[in-house]
């Protein structure tokens, strides 16, 4: 009785799925509303920047002005357009937000899979690794490593956070990966000799799929505001704007005295409505993906 | 004395309400073990769970049952709770993790007699002896259920369950998670709770014909949503009369193998669809025996003392 | 029990010798050397630069081999030895630290505390109550993805800046003398309220919709269906499944210590808060880089402690770990 509703969708025949995940997601208010909130600002971020009238970082306008027809979103103490610094700080978060998430992904991959995978004495090692990653407070070792570059990209800087944010996807991979590992499909695939990397691309990785892409939306999340946060102490990239850099220079430079609200609002709103707009995203994903959670 | 009369229990899914009750009657007498069998999905479980307590996605649709001559209120949960436990009670097919984790096994019976009204205490001596029953020292109660066996922790389900001593006792695929052994340990349990008194009557929900074989006094086959053949054992399994309960016999290769999830050899195609089931004999399209009048639904009727049968064929075969 | 604790204390002190490594390693392996600019800066300064050549000799000496050097520093930490502070030479890192650590404790206990207990408390209360669910958990998850600063800057402008109710910076009134008195009592605690509301407040919305979704679940686990079978009322099932919700948020809270302190410290720098996030941008807008140094092996120091009384807690608490059957595999 149960065989209509439980269709795990991790099943290897999950291509008749496809067409009702379609239809949960279109009908999932969370996903919809969380998709169309990120879409508005991924736009921001693409095309913000070449409809900004003025440079980002140039002391060319009136100082301290609230929004107007010229200054969108108004001025800063020094006269510089905030319009501009925002788009370009968003491009910049993006950026970040997508290289760390990809690598901490990729790492929270490789490690998660081999350890559930192999078990065993890799698992042990690599368990200890996540465990002791984990377990540092990786934003104190970003402060650390960042204070001692002189020069700092957002390469670098989206590489430090990928390279500190993996271990609980690691974690919660492996989990999948050591359920999925005792499934008769990969059993299957074992008993014919196929190699490991085939195994775990070919059959396990598919098969978590939806759980992959949830991972990384959350990854993509967590180093976006990692990325803001460390911007804001001052340790983001030397040669761009940022929207951590912005509330930095707002706050350094007393518009909360002097109630420039223009000033500050906005990289926060942005960053709050991003990350936020991702996490219902990923709500609205675990109910379309899950049969379970799906409301009647 | 538990009586069944069409009962029908759908499952709301966004796709539309799946009928995996649709229609069912039948009785249990008093003292009466009845095994509850078919394939996955034929329903079996799900009668289980109405005669106690419906899930959340399970729909009441209509139908009456009786236990003991009053009526339960089985599609109001709130109503149903008084009978729960005092009357109709489980062993669930969850056993192994059916006992709160983080909560000594006495204490968690404590404290669940407490808020059905009862004290702990007085039933404390009786525990005990239904323990030792099955041979379990009265250690148990102060020990976490992790310290105990997969084994261990059912039988102290079956005991707690069975505490109150019920009239109807569901027994929810109880040995699908066993051994052989201890599968042979629990049917023995069963048999001896009903002959001590402790439960009147029982559901044996299974997959395992075998074991039904050795415990049951009469068996009752299910296919998709709708009763099959009920009968006493020794009938059922020397001369069934459906074509489909004939099938499930001859596809079961020895004791104690079951056929679960596997394709049943000697019954080609699956069972339909739930979600608009077809009309006429819902086995139509497997059976071997089909003919014309399968278009119209057969009827579940007597055909020889306690023996009933939803097959237009059914006469004939019983007598050849 | 031991044998679940064991291994936990393993990995913390591998964790601890890992930092240390990675906090000695990183000045000397990055490009740019930062140690000719910080010889640079103190030559401006006769007396520090004849003070500090000493501890450069221990702890830079890149005459000796580099396991040497590395044994040096491991040395020097021992004995309590973060280095002195160049901006206000000759004041050395560790009393700097103890100065601006009871400011962040003062802050972060109490904020992650409470906000973890009436996080559990809420998300408990909106889990299966959908009235409340559709409030909570929208609210929830705007709150966790809310930059601590930014909350704390909103904060500031809103009951600093434009009402007045409360003061925008520093950790007392600077008229006021340090010492124990009511009035600087009274003064601290004043100056306290905004900065621990935003940090309160950005913790909160995690823990709730944390709780939310472990009651959730274990609402639906197996042995709440069977108490519910056998008729047990909704309170006693609740209260075992709140119970047991609480223990993966026990864990959680040892998970979150990292992010909370990072949250902490720029919390800090928006209301020029005397803490360690103070120090910090401090160190980093000086260029101190002993007391930058400093403050992460504190506070990789602290988070490893908080860790392991979480640890001990969560062994009292949960029965699974103390019957010896280890209860987690970690």
């Amino acid at each position: 009785m149960t065989s209509t509703t439980d269709s795990a969708p991790a099943s290897p025949a999950a291509k008749a799925g496809r067409n009702e995940i379609l239809y949960f997601a279109l009908r999932n208010p969370k996903l919809l509303i969380g998709a169309v909130v990120f879409t508005i600002f991924l736009l921001g971020a693409i095309f913000g920047p070449m409809l900004a009238t003025h440079e980002p970082m140039t002391f060319d306008a009136p100082p301290g002005m609230p929004p107007s027809a010229d200054y969108w979103f108004g001025t800063t103490l020094f006269g510089q357009d905030v319009f501009s610094q925002f788009v370009n700080g968003l491009r910049s978060s993006f950026i970040v937000g997508t290289l760390a998430g990809f690598t901490a992904a990729i790492i929270g991959m490789f490690i998660g899979f081999f350890a559930g995978y192999r078990g065993g004495f890799v698992d042990e090692v690599l368990n200890m690794l996540t465990n002791v990653v984990l377990v540092i407070p990786t934003f104190a070792v970003l402060l650390v490593v960042a204070a001692y570059l002189s020069v700092r990209g957002l390469g670098t800087e989206a590489a430090f956070i990928g390279l500190t944010s993996w271990p609980w996807a690691a974690r919660a991979i492996r989990a999948q990966t050591f359920s999925l590992t005792s499934r008769d499909f990969v059993g299957m695939a074992r008993l014919n000799g196929e190699s490991t990397l085939r195994i775990i691309f070919g059959e396990i990785a598919p098969n978590m799929s939806s759980y992959l892409v949830m991972t990384f939306i959350l990854l993509f999340g967590g180093a976006i505001l990692t990325a803001a946060t460390l911007d804001f102490i001052g340790l983001g990239p030397t040669d761009s704007i940022s929207l951590g850099l912005m509330m930095n220079y707002s706050v350094m430079n007393a518009a909360l005295q002097l109630g420039m609200w223009w000033w500050f609002v906005p990289p926060g709103l942005a960053i709050t409505a991003i990350v936020g707009s991702l996490y219902v995203m990923n709500v609205g994903l675990d109910e379309v993906f899950n049969p379970k959670l799906r409301a009647l | 004395m538990l009586a069944v009369s069409d009962l029908k229990i759908h499952y709301r899914t966004l796709a539309g309400s799946v009928k995996a009750l649709d229609g069912v009657s039948f009785s249990v007498a008093d003292g009466e073990i009845m095994g509850l069998a078919g394939e996955s999905g034929c329903g079996k479980s799900t009668l289980g769970k109405a005669l106690i307590r419906l899930e959340e996605r399970m729909q009441y649709v209509g139908g009456e049952v009786t236990l003991d001559g009053t009526t339960l209120p089985i599609a109001d949960d709130w109503a149903m709770n008084p009978y729960r436990f005092r009357k109709v009670s489980i062993v669930p097919q969850y056993a192994m993790s059916a006992l709160n984790p983080t909560r000594r096994i006495g204490r968690m019976i404590d404290e669940l007699l407490a808020a059905r009204g009862l004290k702990g205490s007085t039933l404390r001596p009786e525990l005990e002896r239904r323990l030792a029953v099955l041979g379990l020292t009265p250690d148990v109660l102060g020990m976490y259920p992790i310290e105990l066996s997969g084994g261990m922790k059912q039988r102290v389900v079956m005991v707690l369950s069975t505490l109150l001593d019920p009239s109807l006792l569901i027994a929810d695929e109880v040995t699908s998670a066993l051994d052989v052994a201890s599968q042979k340990k629990v049917a023995g349990a069963l048999v001896e709770f009903r002959d001590r008194g402790y439960v009147k009557s029982m559901i044996v929900v299974t997959h395992d014909l075998a074991i039904l074989a050795q415990i049951a006094d009469s068996i009752m086959i299910m296919y998709a949503g709708k009763l099959a053949e009920k009968a006493p054992t020794r009938t059922i399994v020397e001369a069934p009369a459906h074509p489909y309960t004939r099938l499930l016999l001859g596809s079961l290769p020895e004791v104690g193998i079951r056929f679960e999830d596997k394709r049943l050899p000697g019954i080609k195609g699956r069972p339909p669809s739930l979600l608009s089931p077809p009309v006429g004999c819902r086995f139509r399209d497997r059976c071997p025996l089909a003919f014309s009048k399968c278009v119209e639904e057969p009827p579940f009727i007597e055909i020889a003392a306690g023996h009933q049968v939803a097959c237009w064929k059914a006469d004939a075969h019983a007598q050849g | 029990m031991l044998r679940y604790l064991a291994r936990k204390l393993f990995v913390y002190i591998l964790t601890f010798i890992v930092a240390v490594t990675i906090d000695w390693a990183i000045p000397r392996f990055m490009p740019g050397n930062p140690v000719d600019a910080l010889v640079s800066r103190i030559a401006l300064m006769p007396d520090a630069n004849a003070a500090l050549t000493s501890y450069f000799m221990a702890a830079f000496n890149l005459d000796q081999p580099l396991w040497q050097q590395y044994l040096n520093f491991w040395s020097a930490l021992f004995h309590g030895d973060l280095g002195r502070s160049i901006m206000l030479f000759p004041t050395p890192v560790t009393t700097l630290i103890g100065r601006a650590v009871p400011y962040t404790l003062g802050l972060l206990l109490p904020s992650i505390l409470l906000s973890w207990y009436v996080g559990n408390v809420v998300g408990a209360l909106a889990a299966r109550r959908k009235l409340l669910d559709n409030s909570v958990l929208p609210l929830g998850y705007l709150l966790t993805a809310t930059p601590y600063m930014w909350l704390g800057i909103l904060l500031a402008w809103v009951l600093g800046s434009t009402l007045g109710w409360f003061p925008l910076a520093f950790g007392y009134d600077q008229s006021l003398k340090v010492e124990w008195s009511w009035q600087f009592f009274g003064s601290l605690l004043y100056h306290w309220v905004l900065p621990f509301a935003s940090l309160f407040m950005v913790a909160l919305g995690g823990w709730a919709i944390g709780m939310r979704n472990m009651i959730i679940y274990e609402l639906e686990s197996d042995y709440a269906n069977y108490l519910m079978a056998l008729g047990a009322p909704q309170r006693l099932v609740r209260k075992y499944a709140f119970r047991n919700a609480m223990l993966p948020q026990i864990t959680g809270l040892a998970l979150q210590l990292g992010a909370v302190v990072g949250g902490a410290l720029v919390t800090e720098i928006v209301f020029s808060y005397p803490g360690l996030g103070w120090l910090v941008l401090s160190g980093i807008q000086n260029q101190d880089y002993f007391v930058i140094q400093g403050v992460f092996l504190f506070i990789i120091v602290g988070v490893l402690l908080a860790n392991l009384i979480v640890d001990i807690v969560y062994v009292i608490v949960d029965p699974r770990t103390r019957v010896g059957l280890q209860g987690d595999a970690a």
